[in-house]
């Protein structure tokens, strides 16, 4: 690859790799400062580029994250207390607050509107399958 | 008037599969998936910051759509590479071509300079080509 088509192979690998990380291990208690660290950035290089990148700080990349989790965690039906330690928050108060603001539902009305709506998909799929996909998916 | 695309569809070879290289390699989310009958799924994922547009990962089944024939040349297509369903644009071609390098995704064109934007193509686990673009 040409040296002036791709600008700086090197930023853009170590800015994937603390990306990726974040991925790996955000259900854990994360620093964001070691991040940085492991990726041989100061922390204002650091989140400059990640934020170039991503469209989001580390940190917010990794509250979507950890919401996207916990949506997903409750919609399988677990429960609320699971689902916050088991996405790294540190007190229920905090999860929920934070899951209300960024949702726009409690934990527990997203999880009873989830569960709901998989109910009914799960007893008439069809219903739920625009007409030109089910003459495919029919066979 | 027409508003607006909610759904799409991409034939695939395989749904497990396809539901590993969308999923987990391109960070795609679940819409939904449930099963419809012993052989398929109703599969739609959903790029992350376009919640509103369903991609349907679909089987290619003999039935009511295609015949045992065209079924086993459509499955030929799809795996020549002979589709190109669609266009996905991300904030940074750079870093997000080396993320999915790293994840295994298979690309066939490097990020390059075109009058549209720069641009890679990739394939998906079928043969499915797409573009990967960054306006400007």
């Amino acid at each position: 690859m040409e040296q002036d088509s791709y600008p700086k192979i090197y930023l853009y690998k170590r800015i994937v790799q603390a990306k990726l990380f974040i991925d790996n291990n955000f259900c854990a208690v994360i620093n964001l400062d070691d991040v940085a660290g492991e990726a041989s950035f100061s922390r204002f290089h650091f989140l400059r580029l990640f934020k170039n990148a991503y469209g989001k700080t580390p940190h917010q990349y990794l509250t979507y994250k950890r919401i996207e989790h916990a949506r997903q965690l409750l919609k399988n039906g677990s429960s609320i207390s699971d689902v916050c330690y088991h996405c790294g928050f540190e007190s229920l108060g905090s999860f929920s607050a934070l899951f209300k603001k960024v949702v726009g539902l409690t934990p527990t009305a997203y999880q009873f509107q989830q569960q709901q709506a998989s109910a009914a998909m799960h007893s008439s799929p069809i219903h739920f399958v625009p007409g030109c996909f089910a003459r495919a998916i029919l066979g | 008037m027409i508003t607006r695309l909610s759904h799409t569809c991409v034939y695939v070879l395989n749904q497990d599969s396809a539901y590993d290289f969308y999923v987990n390699k391109l960070g795609f989310k679940v819409h939904t998936d449930v099963p419809m009958g012993p052989d398929a799924r109703w599969l739609t994922v959903t790029p992350p910051e376009q919640p509103e547009l369903e991609m349907t990962l679909m089987p290619i089944m003999e039935g009511n759509m295609f015949s045992k024939e065209t079924a086993e040349q459509m499955r030929n297509l799809v795996k020549a590479g002979s589709f190109g369903p669609g266009v996905f644009e991300c904030k940074d071609i750079y870093a997000t071509f080396e993320e999915l390098k790293s994840k295994g995704v298979v690309f066939v064109k490097e990020p390059k300079q075109e009058f549209y934007g720069i641009e890679a193509l990739f394939k998906d686990d079928s043969g499915n080509w797409f573009s990967l673009g960054q306006k400007g």
